[in-house]
């Protein structure tokens, strides 16, 4: 039995004994368990499996060893060897885990560093908020009209039952353009939707128009020359104002919530008989008119809020935009979107809307 | 219209306990909507009872005044029986006189709490009441004198006074003139109960005879009917009885003498205006025609005023006494001592009165009513229960002179069928509740199934079967109209420029974009700030007749003044970092042709309808930018960085890509941009807009930040180019070959042009060229830059090689040699 050989001689064997193939192995266990990173367990692992390792070289002398001893030779180096191998693998592992272990502590950073790195954009509520009406309807199956805002005066007025002579007509407070006798104005209302959809489409006609008018109203917390309305209009056989109802109550609902309904009050509008006023069960106090035993400042205490108007449309309307009013009735409304963001979000003055402050806009994100 | 409840429970007689929050609820569901309540007395609380002078001592002060040290009796009001010591200011009154005297524990409007005080030397334990201290009107001229009867001395005298009632202050629609009354109240409050009611227009009242004043109407269109009576021997010093000039007051009118307020007393009670003269200052017999132009007529209100050839005129022998139905005149007005009155109940056509007072800017409570229409049947009532009123408190005596030219109108008759409520309403309405409540609101009522319908002479304003479809729907009750989903067809949901709108603001918010919404409103100095020629289009804009500011009478024609008004207010506010965005109208007259007034019993025809529309203006919708401060900020991560030129060409680039749509970039010239910081906008030959660097000139004038970077475009004009349908892209996986060159060219050469340039000379081959640095400096040499491009090579059906891939890349090269006399850098 030799001990290995660095000149190597295959020829001059001694079968290994017992002890010593114990003794290559522990020290190779020895090292493996004491390398401390992968470059050392590198090392250990050229020096203790590689193949000029002792035990490498054992291993290949076993073909020279008689055939007796061969067997037992062979079955103890094999072990030892195994043993090493197996030990190897384990320690790589460990060391690989702590090395990334300790490469993501280092780098840790302060995540709470990155502050508004990006401006924040934002819609314009009015906008989101006719976009979020518009999108209530068209999941109904209705369309989206549009018309201009500097309009004829024709169908500002004299198409929606309001002759020259119409007392209403003062009510309106209309911009007029120059020269007047041109007959244009700025539109006072989106009803002129109205009669431009049914002169451009034949029944049924199921639409719904968001959009920009203009009074002659000073501006104030209140009052503003230019606000948003949103119209809706349906011409079709046998439409009732309980048609009228039952859209109104799922509009209501679709923006203020669940059990959310409408009242109706006469009212008058030309273009509409009957007429009615909309009013909205208070989403706030939920018509009680009290929120924590205080009158509710959202209703005032009425319990309901002022929405709007509508009404059926009147016969003399659809005479004048074509339709056969023998065959076919309808419905129309009409609600202010600065209204309803108003209350529906509490916003105080108007002038919020129009006066372009970005803290305002970006508040209400970029849908509503 | 104010009603003061005690007032409409004198025609109607409502249910027992009924309380005025209900009456005013029922009211407002049968559309006379509930403005207000009021319950005016309530503020007065405390002892305030019937005193009677004993003594009244003047006592000069040094402040010049004289003040009255009186002792009064009020009975046991202040529990002892004493004469109550009082200190009063007012000389109106002489011992033996009954006054009004609150007492100290008393609380008067305005919260003012009365106790013993000393004043003057005294100590004066309450306080003698003038009428405005009660909140009884505005007379302060002196302490209210009771007549002998009004009470024994510590009796309340609340009840005396009218001082408690309720008010309910209604908003009227136009279709509701007959609800500017309290007969028109009482009539629906006696609707909605279901109550019995009682007109106050019927009475009895004397035949029309020839012994009347002498009255012509050349007009009877303008002036159906003309009532006039004349009472003599009136007492122009009689007062005005304490509930009438309280029920005035409370109605919201102003109790002026006793003549007036018979007039307006009757006017709220009936709701027909009338008009009294003083018959002594009358010069000949009345007639009534339309003015001639150029006319002139001092008005009650000391206005001269210049009538038009539409204007109905009351005249005398010395020409215009009235403008009729709007306002009298002041020759003939009623004084402090007029004792003969002609009282003129006249009934005019609404549209004339409408007119005449948008005309003149008058508006009066007459005009109110006659512009709305009144009820023509009861002039010869109205003008009765006046004269009934002058001889009963002002002591006159009637003439037995009853005048009435013409005769009112007849009612339309309406046939309507009785199904016709139910169809519309979608209530279930029988045929008998349809004729029962057409007879409840007055109308008379033929036929089952069709039906003739006569409305009453004070609804004027009902015409159509739509109008009594209201009149049954509103007393059935809106409330009772069920709730029901249209059946809509199938929608084809938004439209495709519908979609895009959307998809331009939510690109723009997602790139940090704020929207705005500004107002249209313009005037000429916004031009002149944005530097704009003389000659350049947008100042050719669309005037307003009727601005709320001078300052600004044109609807713009650009979104550049409200968004960099937005940008300062914001900065103004320490908001310095700014993306803003706008997306509206503006307005681009054409000069085009009047829109016409069409009928309205007929379609248009398609001629018609086609002038209509030709004749508004242009208003495409335009996007605008405006950008200022840093468009990323500074912080840990290391420095901002600022605004740039080049930011708004690169969103409108991003929103053009949203769209599907290439934009080229051109060098540009417009105000108000910097002149070398400017670009054009394209898509192909059509130019969209501008965008880039704001004048610094301007950024000055307008107070923003200096390099604040702005873009214009029309949207309109863009939008028609998007991609409706993006066809699948085909792309090669074979290896890409790149290629950089530089290129050393003028510093003027715009280097989309030579990027153009490359793309076009690069052939089949080329995937992209993408400039990646511009570079100038001395081994370049002046006035020279250096262009770096990245080039993309691929083929799609094999490797290029790279004999290919240089010939291509000299190709370009060679371009861009020869179009711009580029050199290449090694
Ligand atoms: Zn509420």
């Amino acid at each position: 039995m030799s001990g290995p050989n660095s000149s190597y001689d295959p020829v001059q064997v001694t079968p290994l004994g017992e002890e010593e193939v114990f003794a290559m192995r522990d020290a190779a266990l020895a090292a493996i368990a004491a390398a401390s990173d992968l470059d050392e367990l590198k090392r250990v692992r050229s020096e203790h499996a590689g193949d000029r390792s002792p035990l490498a070289l054992a291993n290949r002398e076993i073909g020279a060893l008689p055939p007796a001893a061969r067997k037992e030779t062979g079955a103890r180096v094999g072990q030892a060897r195994g043993a090493v191998n197996q030990a190897l693998a384990v320690r790589q592992a460990e060391l690989e885990a702590e090395a990334e272990e300790r490469m993501l502590v280092d780098e840790t950073v302060d995540v709470t560093l990155p502050w508004d790195r990006t401006p924040r954009g934002a819609r314009h509520p009015i906008t989101t908020m006719s976009e979020r009406i518009a999108d209530i309807f068209v999941a109904m199956g209705w369309e989206v009209a549009e018309g201009p805002l500097v309009e004829a005066e024709w169908l500002n007025f004299d198409a929606l039952n309001l002759g020259p002579d119409h007392p209403a007509r003062t009510m309106q407070d209309t911009f007029w353009t120059e020269p007047a006798e041109n007959h244009v104005v700025l539109r006072t209302h989106t009803s002129p939707v109205q009669a431009r959809t049914m002169l451009t489409r034949e029944p049924p006609i199921y639409v719904v128009c968001p959009g920009r008018v203009f009074r002659t109203d000073e501006y104030d917390a209140t009052h503003s020359p230019m606000f948003h309305q949103v119209e809706g209009l349906v011409v079709d056989e046998g439409i009732t104002m309980a048609h009228l109802k039952g859209s109104l109550d799922h509009f209501a609902q679709a923006i203020f919530g669940e059990g959310i309904t409408t009242r109706f009050r006469p009212s008058y509008f030309p273009f509409t008989e009957p007429s009615a006023e909309v009013d909205l069960v208070c989403f706030v106090c939920r018509g009680s008119g009290l929120v924590d035993e205080a009158t509710c400042r959202t209703c005032r205490g009425e319990g309901w809020i002022e929405w709007g108007g509508c009404g059926v449309v009147n016969p003399r309307v659809l005479v004048a935009c074509g339709v056969d009013a023998e065959r076919y009735t309808g419905f129309a409304f009409g609600m202010g979107i600065d209204r309803t963001l108003m209350f529906r979000h509490g916003v105080e003055d108007l002038r919020s809307f129009f006066e372009g402050d970005v803290r305002f806009s970006r508040a209400f994100g970029t849908e509503i | 219209m104010r009603a003061p409840v005690s007032w409409i429970r004198e025609y109607v007689d409502l249910p027992d306990g009924l309380s005025t929050e209900d009456l005013a609820a029922k009211l407002t569901a049968l559309g006379l909507k509930l403005e207000s309540l009021t319950y005016p007395g309530a503020d007065v609380t405390g002892p305030l009872v019937v005193g009677k002078v004993l003594t009244k001592e003047p006592e000069p002060q040094k402040n010049g005044k004289t003040i009255n040290w009186c002792t009064v009796d009020v009975g046991d009001a202040n529990g002892t029986g004493e004469p109550q010591g009082i200190v009063c200011g007012a000389h109106n009154f002489e011992p033996g006189d009954l006054v009004v005297v609150v007492l100290p524990g008393a609380v008067l409007p305005g919260g003012f709490e009365i106790s013993a005080r000393k004043t003057y030397g005294h100590v004066s334990a309450g306080m003698i009441c003038s009428a405005r201290e009660l909140g009884l009107g505005d007379d302060h001229t002196g302490i209210i004198v009771l007549p002998p009867d009004a009470g024994q001395p510590g009796e309340s005298v609340r009840e005396y006074l009218h001082l408690d009632d309720e008010v309910i202050e209604f908003e009227i629609n136009p279709d509701r003139a007959y609800a500017l009354s309290l007969r028109g109240v009482a009539r629906e409050a006696a609707l909605g109960f279901d109550a019995p009611y009682t007109d106050p227009a019927a009475r009895d009242v004397p035949e029309p005879n020839a012994d009347g004043y002498p009255v012509l109407v050349e007009d009877p269109e303008g002036c159906p009917v003309f009532v006039a009576r004349t009472v003599t021997g009136f007492d122009p010093a009689a007062p005005t009885p304490r509930w009438m000039a309280r029920r005035i007051q409370l109605a919201g009118m102003r109790p002026i003498s006793l003549a007036v307020d018979v007039t307006n007393y009757v006017m709220l009670e009936l709701g027909h205006p009338i008009h009294g003269y003083d018959l002594d200052r009358l010069q000949g017999p009345i007639r009534v025609r339309r003015a001639t132009e150029g006319e002139h007529l001092t008005t009650l209100d000391d206005a001269d005023r210049v009538l038009s050839a539409q204007d109905l005129v009351v005249t005398d022998d010395s020409g215009p006494i009235g403008l009729g139905g709007v306002m009298g005149g002041a020759t003939t007005e009623m004084s402090g001592s007029t004792t003969r009155i002609l009282v003129e109940v006249a009934s005019w056509d609404p549209v004339s009165m409408f007119r005449t007072g948008k005309r003149h800017k008058l508006t009066s409570e007459a005009g109110k009513r006659n512009e709305r229409g009144v009820d023509p049947t009861i002039p010869e009532a109205a003008a009765d229960r006046v004269v009934e009123l002058l001889v009963q408190y002002g002591g006159a005596v009637a003439d037995p002179g009853v005048t009435k030219v013409g005769e009112p109108p007849a009612s339309p008759s309406i046939r309507i069928a009785a199904s016709l409520p139910a169809r519309v309403t979608g209530m279930e309405i029988g045929a008998d509740t349809v004729a029962e409540n057409l007879t409840a609101v007055g109308c008379s009522v033929d036929g089952t199934e069709d039906l003739v319908v006569v409305p009453p002479p004070w609804r004027r304003d009902i015409t159509d079967p739509f109008d009594l479809v209201e009149e049954v729907a509103r007393i059935v009750g809106y409330d009772n109209v069920p709730s029901v989903l249209p059946p809509a067809p199938a929608g084809r949901g938004l439209t495709f420029t519908q979609q895009l709108r959307r998809r331009v603001g939510r690109t723009l918010a997602g790139a940090g974009y704020v929207e705005v919404l500004t107002f249209p409103f313009v005037g000429t100095e916004a031009f002149d700030s944005l530097e704009l020629a003389e000659d350049d289009p947008r100042r050719f804009a669309l005037r307003l007749a009727n601005p709320l500011s001078a300052e600004a009478p044109l609807m713009t024609t650009t979104l550049l003044p409200g968004i960099l008004e937005t940008v300062a207010r914001n900065t103004g506010r320490g908001n310095d970092d700014l993306a803003l965005f706008e997306v509206a109208t503006v307005t681009l007259p054409h000069g085009g042709p009047a829109a016409p007034i069409l009928g309205v019993d007929r379609r248009p025809s398609d001629g018609e309808w086609d002038d209509l529309n030709k004749a508004l203006p242009d208003q495409p919708l335009h996007l605008v930018l405006a950008l200022a401060g840093d468009r990323e900020p500074s912080g840990w991560w290391g420095a901002g960085r600022p605004v740039a030129w080049s930011d708004p060409i690169d969103s409108i680039r991003e929103v053009a890509a949203a769209l599907g749509v290439e934009v080229d970039v051109r060098t540009g010239k417009q105000a108000p941009w910097h002149p070398g910081r400017c670009a054009e906008l394209f898509v192909g030959e059509v130019s969209l807009g501008y965008a880039g660097e704001l004048h610094p000139r301007v950024c000055q004038a307008l107070g923003v930040p200096a390099r604040t970077a702005i873009a214009e475009i029309d949207l309109t004009a863009l939008l028609a180019h998007a991609v409706a349908v993006v066809p699948a892209p085909e792309f090669s996986t074979y290896p890409v070959a790149k290629e950089d060159v530089a290129l050393v060219v003028g510093a003027d050469v715009p280097a989309e042009e030579v990027g153009r340039a490359l793309r076009e000379g690069a052939g089949a081959l080329c995937e992209s060229v993408r400039l990646f640095d511009v570079y100038r400096g001395e081994q370049i040499g002046e006035g020279r830059k250096s262009l770096a491009f990245a080039l993309r090579f691929r083929a799609p059906d094999r490797t290029l090689t790279e004999a290919e891939t240089g010939a291509a890349r000299d190709a370009a090269v060679a371009v861009a040699v020869e179009r711009f006399g580029a050199e290449q850098r090694a």
